[in-house]
């Protein structure tokens, strides 16, 4: 039978703080374990945490951004509960008066435009990571993250497939990326994801039983784990068999999902107000001033690259997504103002070199004017547009200005046939007299156009090819 | 009618670690029941008009700058935890999968 899925993501954001939610230890990554951590992150009595100024405000800018309601009092309470990751055996979290409710997040899966509920977006603070050895009678625990801010961003749910579900999160993650809040990384932990998927029949408006996927660590992982997870419960469902409330484990490595051993209760997490935390008033005119100080967002990016700069939907699609690319973008113009062909080396061989070498435009150092003048000189037709490729790769690999690699002559000897075929032929054309020189047995005649033709490349024609090629032509002629 | 009956205790010294047995069990939830009970006479006062709070202090909006202030050793936290592997904390392995 054919069933619709019903989905819901749930995603856990670190914030980019210099330091914890409720202390002032570092939230350094990669710092030595349990170096991070002080009386009130380890909950040690008689001790009092207060909130930390930044995260707050980023909480409200990311609401914002996610059109949220923001709360006018907000308040924290604790979850409670015991795992070897969790010192205080609590984590401050917030339930009946979270941060902010009711936003949403537009998405575009092919032509298809969808809008999909967010049902909050709350503050809380990160448990410590648990390290296992395998094989051993013992587990190790690093508390350095205990505290750490995060927000949680939960959407209604409102997504319908896999694919949905991949475009939520890229796009969630764009949004972030431009409000400057978390570094998104997902294998530092600094983006998580955990999803609930259940099915049911056309046309049957209540829900099925909902399992929670967990152990997800990328977007294509959620998409895999959905499909499979689809799958599962639909041949499920068809044996006549019912499905469970539970949580499992993606296991990337078998690309399946399997039972979490399930805890031994249900969850009860006894949530009640965090006594050392007031409550917070969040004035109207906060609201507006965190709102005035938003950034121009991937959304509004988009169509002013399609409007403006009259890119295709596809190429603005691509440069927006990612605010590095579209701000390299925006400033290769200053130096070569016309967008397609920015464009163009941006999504083409650009975005291939990083794909290629798993970097990201951070990792490389490229200056925007530097593809500028790497379009100059194309357009100056002192490079090829086989040459140019060669020498970006050189730029990136450098981290020097191709003006400079040109004027050097230390580009590398061209071997591009096409343009050596070209000066080939311009000398041809130019020296009639040497062409018949030639014909007529004189040798030097071939030298002299090979001279010719070495200067014209600047001396980056390889002088053995550039001897073969001119003869074929002489040879050829009438 | 009792509220805390033995059930009730015994699930709250589930969720709160404790293990509590036999006429344990039944004494601790007389006594839970009369504190209870006690409590409960506040559920006559006339609540209408009065704003539900979490807190009682007339105090909103305590923060501080994000700045760093100085963490512990890693010895000293090692040392707090009944095992450890430094710089590591131990404990029962906790297995997921
Ligand atoms: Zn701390």
């Amino acid at each position: 039978m054919n069933y619709e899925s019903v989905i819901g993501l749930e995603v856990h954001l670190q914030l980019s703080t210099k330091t914890k939610l409720f202390c002032g230890c570092l939230t350094k990554f990669g710092a030595p374990p349990n170096s991070q951590t002080c009386p009130v992150c380890l909950g040690l009595p008689g001790v009092l945490p207060v909130l930390n100024e930044q995260a707050f405000a980023w909480g409200i800018k990311v609401a914002l951004a996610l059109n949220c309601q923001i709360a006018n009092v907000m308040k924290f309470d604790r979850k409670q509960y015991f795992y070897p990751d969790l010192p205080k055996n609590f984590q401050i979290s917030q339930y009946d008066q979270p941060l902010s409710q009711h936003g949403h997040l537009d998405i575009t899966v092919g032509e298809q435009a969808k809008r999909i509920g967010i049902t909050r977006v709350h503050m809380e603070e990160d448990a410590g990571k648990l390290l296992h050895d395998t094989g051993g009678a013992s587990s190790f625990v690093d508390f350095n993250r205990t505290g750490v801010p995060l927000l949680e961003i939960v959407s209604e749910p409102d997504i319908r497939s896999s694919d949905e579900a991949y475009h939520y999160l890229t796009e969630l993650k764009a949004i972030l990326q431009y409000l400057d809040v978390s570094t998104c990384n997902m294998e530092e932990g600094s983006l998580r994801c955990d999803t609930n998927v259940s099915l049911r029949s056309p046309g049957v408006a209540a829900f099925g039983a909902k399992v929670e996927v967990k152990n997800l660590n990328s977007f294509r992982a959620v998409k895999l784990a959905l499909e499979y997870e689809t799958k599962r419960q639909a041949a499920q469902l068809d044996r006549g068999d019912r499905i469970v409330q539970e949580t499992r484990l993606w296991n990337a490595k078998k690309a399946i999902t399997g039972p979490m051993r399930s805890k031994e209760e249900a969850a009860d997490y006894r949530y009640f107000p965090e006594p050392d935390l007031v409550p917070f008033v969040i004035e109207p005119s906060v609201i507006e001033r965190v709102r005035a100080g938003l950034p121009e967002l991937p959304a509004q990016r988009r169509v002013r690259f399609q409007q403006r700069h009259q890119l295709s939907a596809y190429d603005a699609q691509g440069i927006a997504q990612d605010r590095a690319l579209a701000d390299l973008f925006e400033q290769a113009l200053e130096t070569y103002p016309k967008p397609k062909p920015v464009a163009n080396w941006i999504m083409g061989d650009l975005s291939a070199y990083l794909n290629a070498h798993a970097v990201t435009l951070a990792d490389v150092k490229l200056r925007p004017e530097w593809l500028g003048h790497l379009l100059q000189l194309i357009e100056e037709g002192t490079l090829s547009g086989k040459m140019a490729k060669d020498v970006l790769q050189q730029v990136l690999e450098r981290g020097v200005d191709p003006v400079e690699l040109v004027n050097q002559g230390s580009l590398r000897q061209v071997v591009d046939a096409d343009a050596l075929e070209r000066i080939a032929e311009d000398v041809v054309q130019a020296f009639p007299k040497s062409v018949e020189d030639y014909g007529k047995g004189k040798t030097n005649a071939l030298m002299y156009l090979v001279g010719q033709a070495m200067k014209r490349s600047q001396g980056k024609a390889n002088p053995e090819q550039m001897t073969e090629m001119l003869k074929r032509k002489l040879v050829s002629r009438p | 009618m009792a509220v805390v009956t033995p059930e009730v205790v015994k699930q709250v010294a589930m969720l709160a670690r404790l293990r509590l047995e036999g006429k344990a069990l039944t004494q601790l939830a007389a006594q839970l029941d009369e504190i209870l009970q006690y409590v409960q006479q506040l559920q006559a006062v006339d609540t209408q008009r009065v704003e539900p709070t979490s807190h009682v202090l007339p105090l909103t909006n305590v923060l501080r700058k994000d700045e760093p202030t100085p963490s512990l050793s890693q010895d000293a936290v090692v040392a707090l935890a009944p095992a450890a592997q430094p710089p590591f904390v131990k404990v029962p392995k906790v297995i997921e999968v």
